[in-house]
């Protein structure tokens, strides 16, 4: 243990002084964080607000709901603001000056058209410039008239036939009332999904745990290339020693990376890790399957420069699979349980768990499954290593 | 009789349908400097692996201090330095962070590892550049440290392969002398380089390899005497020519002696013991000595007449 501790402080001590490596552990996740952040994670944290504006030139007791009742209790969030505007052409004026990243127009008609059997409409007009805005505007009217659909599917369903007209306009006045309301909300204690700063944050640093714990396992590569290996073997040491050190330098760059960005970001960019005990696991779990297979992939190769070459591949297709970038469990088709043969997506599982739980405890499932991939990838790898330590 | 520092008998290697060493074998005694000369991928980095501990054999035996030595070898291999051809060290670590790193290796700690890191830098002659990383050393300057390395845990073996490939004269003369000063303190020394002049400057003894087999091995006179090469002399002279040779042809230890011109040329054993008869019995013969030419046969033509070619072939 004395020598594997030994090689990996003289590990640690070159990797350090290596700007690339800290680059590409610290600054880059904590910077692609930022700006995932700074472009999507507005509409959960608050931080970003979109700004609105609403036209209602229906006045009737429907577009009253959208305007009265949807629009506020969103803008309670902390999502967006919205104002009144008095007419489209004003409104327009502001979309296109950027005050408004949108605006809603309820036209004349909406009303009537909800309560008789034609197409109600809410026309979104929206700044080029702001396409998040717009979109998150135009949920925001699709949900509405989704809610509205539905009472009208319910309000046909439940009356009887030879209904009187009071009696129907009353049905459809109560279901209306009862309407859910369009919310944009920060995540709570029990949604069990991660809020979007918490999301990338999480994404990227997971991300590029595959590239920084490349550098412990690929360095035995280097060690042969500068011939220091040699040097390594005829020292009075075993070959596990040597082995368990370049693993072990993999597993505390990695260990560090995650958790500096895990302050980083908590401090810097609000994410809402969770448990830290939950937390602890996952990170311990998941740079250990980290570990296992970049181990694997370097002991496929013949130069250190072919590893990493490999290692970015796999580093790139897991995270894809593995949902840093864009939630896989959203994507249709079998994506969603080919991701499940990542460590990523058991990563952000187990957060996502933790976010909708406060008891450690939940990420079990997420960390057994780390320690599976782990535990199978090491143990490939050990044989594999074994004989790269070897003139 | 002592025990030799290291002996290994019939060792074996080959990659493939490759023979890389075939049956070498041979011993070093403490203080002892012995040189492995051979060309390039004649087997001596192959068998030097296998001697330290760091390649598999194939067959055959390794004693280091009557203990055996494999490649699991572990307390074996603390008695042995060992100095690859290609400069293994850390180019982003100091020279003493390097040797500070090897030192521990070999289990060295505290006091006893600073004195010794301060005592192979004065050797290797870096002690003022101790504190710069490596990368910035010269190609001289990395070789030395090099060696240090190997040097760092007092071992009582030294393998050095081929320690001054790539190395500036000056450079390659302070390396010499070191390792002269390492055999003077009484370690034993494998030395192993396809340079005549090295083996024959340093080398106690020398094993002549080539094609992974040992085609002689003895003291640079008992290689040379084992071709039967003998030492030549030209001495140009003044005055009384034949008379000089006649006198010549008198001694012993001459065995030819031919004129030309103003020139007597002899062939003689052990033409550095015999020069000053020779001298004396030209003065004799009424001749004046001008200058002296001794040609002694060296390694290069022991391994030319060994193995058909030249050492640099």
């Amino acid at each position: 243990m004395r020598v594997a501790l030994l090689i990996a402080a003289k590990d640690l001590r070159q990797r350090l002084r290596d700007r690339s490596a800290i680059m590409v552990a610290f600054v880059v996740p904590l910077g692609l964080a930022f700006v995932f952040n700074a472009t999507l994670g507005g509409i959960s944290t608050g931080g970003t607000s979109f700004r609105y504006g609403v036209v209602d030139e229906d006045r009737s007791q429907v577009s009253a709901v959208f305007v009265d009742d949807v629009l506020p209790a969103v803008q309670e969030g902390g999502a967006i603001r919205v104002r009144t505007v008095a007419s489209e052409a004003d409104g327009r004026r502001m979309v296109a000056d950027g005050e408004l990243s949108a605006l809603f127009v309820v036209p004349a008609g909406f009303g009537s058209a909800v309560e008789g059997s034609d197409a109600a409409r809410i026309r979104v007009i929206g700044d080029v410039d702001e396409p998040t805005g717009t979109q998150v505007a135009r949920s925001i009217a699709s949900r509405f008239a989704a809610d509205l659909n539905a009472v009208r599917v319910a309000v046909a369903t439940v009356a009887a036939p030879g209904e009187t007209p009071t009696a129907l306009e009353a049905l459809v006045q109560r279901a209306a009332a009862t309407a859910t309301p369009v919310e944009v909300v920060d995540v709570n204690a029990t949604t069990r999904e991660l809020d979007t700063t918490t999301y990338y944050a999480a994404g990227m640093a997971v991300f590029f745990l595959f590239f920084t714990v490349q550098f412990g396992v690929a360095s035995l590569l280097d060690e042969r290339k500068d011939g220091t290996l040699s040097r390594l073997l005829a020292a009075p040491i075993g070959r596990a020693p040597i082995l368990g050190g370049k693993l072990l330098t993999s597993f505390v760059i990695g260990t560090l990376s995650m958790g500096t960005l895990i302050v980083a970001t908590s401090l810097l960019l609000g994410a809402h890790w969770g448990n830290p005990l939950g937390v602890a696991l996952l990170v311990v779990s998941g740079v250990l399957a980290a570990v296992g297979i970049m181990s694997i992939v370097a002991t496929l190769a013949k130069t250190s420069e072919q590893a990493g070459n490999w290692q970015s591949i796999i580093a790139v297709v897991l995270g894809m699979l593995g949902g840093v970038f864009f939630p896989i469990s959203q994507a249709p088709g079998i994506l969603p349980t080919l991701s499940l043969l990542t460590p990523q997506a058991w990563f952000l599982r187990g957060l996502s768990d933790l976010a909708g739980d406060t008891g450690w405890t939940v990420v079990l499932p997420a960390v057994l499954a780390m320690l599976v991939f782990a535990v199978v990838t090491s143990a490939i790898a050990s044989v594999r290593l074994d004989r790269m330590a070897r003139l | 009789m002592t025990t030799p520092v290291l002996e290994c008998r019939d060792l074996r290697k080959a990659f493939g349908d490759l023979v890389a060493v075939n049956g070498v074998g041979f011993s070093v005694a403490p203080g002892e400097t012995y040189g492995l000369l051979g060309p390039n991928g004649a087997g001596k980095t192959t068998t030097i692996s296998m001697i330290a501990g760091l390649l598999e054999r194939d067959g055959g035996e390794v004693l280091v201090e009557g203990a055996p030595l494999t490649t699991t070898s572990v307390a074996t291999k603390s008695a042995i330095g060992y100095v690859p051809q290609d400069i293994a060290i850390y180019p982003d670590l100091t020279g003493r962070e390097n040797l500070r790193f090897f030192g521990r290796l070999y289990g060295m700690t505290g006091d006893d590892l600073a004195r010794r890191m301060d005592e192979v830098l004065q050797v290797v002659a870096l002690a003022d550049r101790a504190g710069d990383p490596t990368r910035e050393y010269s190609g001289g300057m990395k070789r030395r440290l090099n060696i240090g390395i190997g040097l760092l845990h007092r071992p009582t073996l030294l393998i050095l392969d081929e320690p001054t490939v790539g190395v500036d004269p000056q450079s390659r003369n302070a390396i010499l002398e070191s390792v002269d000063q390492l055999s003077a303190a009484g370690m034993a020394v494998l030395y192993t380089t396809h340079y005549m002049e090295e083996a024959e400057r340093l080398c106690d003894r020398v094993g002549i390899i080539d094609l992974g087999e040992l085609k002689a091995e003895g003291t640079r006179r008992e290689l040379v005497s084992m071709v039967g090469e003998r030492d030549q002399v030209l001495l140009a002279l003044a005055g009384d020519l034949e008379g000089a040779a006649a006198a010549c042809r008198a001694l012993p230890t001459v065995h030819h002696v031919s004129t030309k011109d103003e020139h007597v040329e002899l062939v003689v054993d052990e033409a550095r013991k015999t020069l000053p008869a020779i001298l004396e019995a030209v003065s004799d013969a009424g001749a004046a000595v001008r200058s002296v030419e001794v040609t002694e046969p060296d390694l290069e033509a022991v391994f030319l007449q060994l193995t058909g070619k030249a050492l640099r072939d």
